[in-house]
This record gives C-alpha cells, structure tokens and sequence, in this order.
C-alpha cells in the first residue's frame, strides 16, 4: 500500500504523528488520508468539491464531506484536530491567509504544499518564450488554469512572516515519474525543487 | 415516496420473505405518546433478511417513509409480480448486503399495512379507530420500533437508514437513543419541514378531508374517500419529482391523442400520469393514515425537541457516525437542509461524511437505481462495522 502513495504525500505521511486527529482540505480521493487511517491510526476527515472524488473516499471508509474548503473549515471547533493538511491546493485559493488563519485556528499545526513557482524551468520557460510558463507540474495554460495563486518558495517564506505562522519543517522536492517517485532537494531549493512541502504552527 | 421498482435490476434477490408481527403494551396504560394519550394494544409488522450473527452486532434497522411497509426486499411468494419497495438496495451483494447484516424494516405505527393505526380497531368500541385514533410523532414511531428491537433481544444498531420520513426517524432515533445507534444514514431528508413542505402537506389533507366520503374519519363501514386521496397522492408525486424530470419524463406529451379536444379530459401525460399514480395508492392505502403520517413528518422539529431551538444543541448528545446525502434536484428537501444538519454535527465533532449526488430525479431519487449510492452505503457500512 504504501508504494501507491505519491511521493510528496509519503513525506507528509512522514511528519504526521500516529494516532492524532487529521484533516484533509482539497483531499481529492482520499489517498493520503485513507493511508493514514490504515497505518497510523489517525481520525480522519475530508472535504472535497467533486462528488465523484467524495465517493470514491466514502467508499474506502474515510469520512468525507463535499463542499467548499474555504466555507466548510469555519464549522469546526477550535483545535479540533492535531493537523489540516492542504495538499497540491492552497495555489487554487481566492483568500490564501484566510485559508491559513482557519487552518491554524482548526488545527494544532498545518501541512502545506504546492508546486514551486520559482523552478528553473518555469524562469526558462518565461525567459526564453516570453509566454506564461506551461511545465509538467502547472501544465495549464493561462486561461484555463485553476492556479491562480503562483508562488515560490522564497514567496512561502516571506508569507509566513506577514500572515504570522511558523515554518517548523520544510521540504522542497523533485519528483518524477508521475510523482510516484522523487528526491529531496537542497541544493539552491527555490531554483531546482519542483515542489515545496511546509508544517506549519502557530506563532 | 413513489412506486418505481418494476424487477430486480441484478438478479439477485433476498428471497422469499415473511411479514410477522409483535405486539407489545397490552396493559391498561398501553404505549405512552408524545401528546400524552396512551394507544394500547401496539401491534408492528415488520421483516427480516439476512442472519443474526452471534454477537448480534450486524443489525441495520431500515425505516420507510410517507407511503412505504415493512416489505423492503425479496417477494412473499414466487407469483409476486414486484418485489418489496427498496429491492435494488437491499440483498445478497447489493448497497445493504443480506449476506454481511441481518436487517430489519418495520412498518411506522399510525400506518396501515399491519402496524396500530387509524384503520386498526380500537378495542373499547371493537370499531375502527378513525379520527379518535391519536396523533402520533416521528418519535412514537421510533419509540415502537425501539419496543420491537427490544423484544428482539438486540441492544445496539450497527445502522439506521432510510429516506425522506425514514430519514426524520432516523435522526431521531440517534437523538433518542444514542448509545444504541453505531451509525446512521439519512437520506433526502431534513431536520424540520419548511413551510413549503407544510404547505404541500396541508393542500394534500384538505383534499382528503374534502371528500364527501371522508366523514371526520369514520368512513371504514362505507365509501372511502378515494377522490381525496387520489388527489392527496397526486399533490404529492408533484413534490417528489422535479421540473427537470418532469420536463424529461412527460414534457407537453399529449396521452392517446394527436391534437387537443379542447375538453376536461387527462390530456397531457403528466396528468394522465397523476391520475393513474392517484388511482393504483387508494387501493393500498389508507386516508387517514396519510393524514396520521404527514402530520407526524410536519411537527418533526429535532432542533425544536432536543435543542431548545438548536439544532448544534440537539446534536450533542449523538455518538453515531452519519453518512448524510442529498439530492441535487430535490427541492422538497433541498440540499441546504442537509448542509444545515451536516454543520451542526460538524460543531459537536461528530463523525459525518456528507454527498450531494447530482440527480435529476427530484426527491425520489433515493429510491431509483444509482451505482454512485449503492457504493457509498456500501463502504461506509463496512468501515462501521470494521470500528
């Protein structure tokens, strides 16, 4: 099972302590959070906007709600889960900082990921062309494209400090092969990692 | 609800099935009702599949709605033209699998397909309780259904699932006996009606209680007031459809005819539909019952009853895991209704899933053969029963 996990979700997996209380924003069909559930015991819950993802989590066993992760993280207590996980999702946010304030509010700490904005081949691929940057990792063109947030690494950072949240692990990543594998990157992280992966905790 | 399951769609069938019957509160002080009136004998007709497992924990307690009996699945004889109302979901590996839960349904009390209700005779005037019959409470019913799990010997549901009123009693039954309920599936269904829904109702009990026939309810040695319920049901199948469906369905179709007679015939098919829909319900279904029943569905107000008006209130005493799902097009019982129950579990950190399935149905969707239902009841009762 746990060779199915992507290799970005396999880091996140790796920073989750077992039997802690997890929500999933944007969880898509439930991969991470069903492994969780299976191999570290956590309490899991979801929120996902299409109803086909939202039954293919129900139909592992992991509960799932459909709806709007902006709207439905307001309907939880304080602190009632250890983490929110917002994976490959918080570059899909109108109000990112709201996002962030609500996931700190909800949880102990967050998890976030999204794909680097600041890799070379982006830079290349706007340097050279003149035109908005279409790599294997934002393969939308700019008219149809669901990221509308574009960041970098360095970008996250500097946030953290406006927005007021703590980086307490990070994790810039190449990936390959569909994601299935990758390698970690720290060498000039904002220039060479494809994606970035950020626990965050409060101030 | 409506009457859609023609034959079973995958050939496998919970077999033949029997109706049996329970009858409890046989002293004086009979069964005590939420209004305060006492019903005395309570008789309950209800139906199994599957086995009891040893432990007896696989039991799922299915509640039917408005129109429904305890004959959810598998046929009484091998002549039986149809099978019970909700066969496409409940039998060996169907959405409620007979081989893995032994499953109960029982017909709602205040009814009329063998469960105590107004057509049932009273026994201090050995005539048909009509009208003096007393009103009864989504609440009641669940209180009866609870006698009949008792006398079962079963101390806790592994799930409640049903539709529309089978969907108020199972919020109640979570409410009223949260230790008792491991899980619980409401579908189409909502925590209170809105005044829509009221208004539906009202229309279609004037219609009966309009009817010549009807005679304040003691009409059982006579005519029946077959008109008025006919319209009743045909006010009705307006609220489980939707104007999508409709428009599908029947469009501006015209039955037997090519061009208008300009007369008050049934012209269109729609109203070819109602009226044929109006006529196969009087010959199974009581007008008084239909009264009983929509009455108990409009005073249903879980916030109201367990929350002093909240509805986060009323759920802070549940335990059960729900999977919550609506409909798209059902604007009797609109996905907000379902939203607003999903908050309030939300709030007290409830286990909920929520699914809004995109159906053009209307309301009756619940009821027609959907793979994308029949997965999601199927997983999520195999992780309730793996906790």
């Amino acid at each position: 099972m746990n060779d199915h996990l992507r290799y970005d979700l396999k880091i996140i997996a790796s920073w989750i302590e077992p039997e802690s209380k997890v929500l999933g924003l944007g969880c898509g069909e439930g991969d991470l959070l069903y492994w969780l559930k299976k191999k570290k015991n956590v309490t899991e819950r979801g929120i996902e906007i299409e109803e086909s993802k939202v039954v293919k989590c129900i139909e592992k066993g992991i509960s799932v709600l459909q709806g709007d992760i902006n709207e439905e993280i307001e309907d939880y207590p304080d602190n009632a889960f250890d983490y929110a996980i917002c994976s490959q999702t918080l570059q899909q946010v109108y109000e990112p900082s709201n996002l962030i304030h609500s996931m700190m509010r909800v949880a102990k700490m967050g998890v976030v990921s999204f794909p680097n904005f600041g890799h070379i081949k982006v830079r290349m691929h706007l340097a050279f062309t003149g035109r908005a940057p279409v790599t294997k990792e934002l393969p939308y063109s700019w008219h149809d494209t669901p990221n509308i947030r574009v960041l970098s690494l360095n970008d996250f950072q500097k946030f953290s400090n406006q927005v007021g949240f703590r980086i307490l692990k990070k994790a810039a990543i190449n990936t390959k092969d569909n994601h299935r594998q990758g390698k970690m990157v720290t060498v000039l992280p904002n220039l060479f990692a494809t994606y970035g992966i950020f626990l965050i905790g409060k101030e | 609800m409506s009457e859609y399951i023609d034959q079973n769609q995958t050939g496998a069938s919970a077999g033949i099935v029997e109706k049996q019957f329970f009858t409890f509160a046989e002293s004086p002080g009979g069964l005590k009702l939420e209004s305060g009136a006492r019903l005395s004998p309570v008789t309950i007709a209800y139906e199994t599949c599957g086995s009891l497992n040893s432990d007896k924990t696989n039991v799922i307690l299915i509640l039917h709605a408005l129109s429904g009996d305890s004959h959810m699945a598998g046929y009484y004889s091998p002549k039986d033209a149809k099978p019970g109302w909700w066969d496409i979901m409940v039998g060996p590996g169907k959405g409620i699998d007979t081989d893995r839960y032994f499953v109960i349904c029982s017909n709602i009390i205040s009814s009329c397909a063998g469960s105590t209700g107004p057509a049932s005779i009273n026994t201090e005037t050995d005539k048909p309780y009509g009208t003096d019959f007393p009103l009864i409470t989504i609440g009641d019913m669940v209180e009866a259904q609870k006698a009949l799990i008792d006398h079962l010997e079963i101390k806790s549901l592994l799930s409640v699932i049903g539709g529309s009123i089978g969907g108020m009693q199972v919020l109640e039954w979570c409410s009223r006996y949260p230790d008792s309920v491991k899980s619980a599936i409401p579908l189409a269904t909502t925590t209170r009606h809105s005044a829509l829904a009221i208004a539906f109702n009202e229309v279609a009990r004037q219609a009966i209680m309009a009817d010549p026939n009807w005679n304040d309810g003691h009409y059982y040695s006579d005519k029946k007031p077959d008109m008025g319920l006919a319209i009743a049901r045909m006010i009705g199948h307006i609220t489980y459809l939707s104007d999508e469906s409709m428009r599908l369905k029947f469009g501006r179709k015209l039955q037997n005819r090519s061009a208008l007679s300009f007369e008050f015939g049934a012209e269109f098919q729609v109203e070819s539909y109602l009226q044929y829909q109006g006529k196969k319900f009087i010959e199974r279904f009581d007008a008084n019952s239909f009264l009983y029943i929509t009455k108990a569905a409009d005073y249903f107000d879980l916030a109201g009853q367990y929350g002093s008006g909240s509805l986060v209130k009323a759920f802070s005493k549940c335990k059960s895991k729900f999977l919550v799902v609506s409909y798209t097009s059902d604007w009797l019982y609109p996905t907000y209704q379902s939203k607003e129950m999903v908050k309030a579990m939300k709030k007290n950190n409830l286990d909920v899933s929520f699914c809004e399935i995109d159906a053009q149905w209307g309301h009756d969707a619940f009821l027609l053969p959907n793979d994308r239902l029949d997965n999601l009841i199927k997983g999520f009762l195999r992780n309730a029963s793996n906790e």
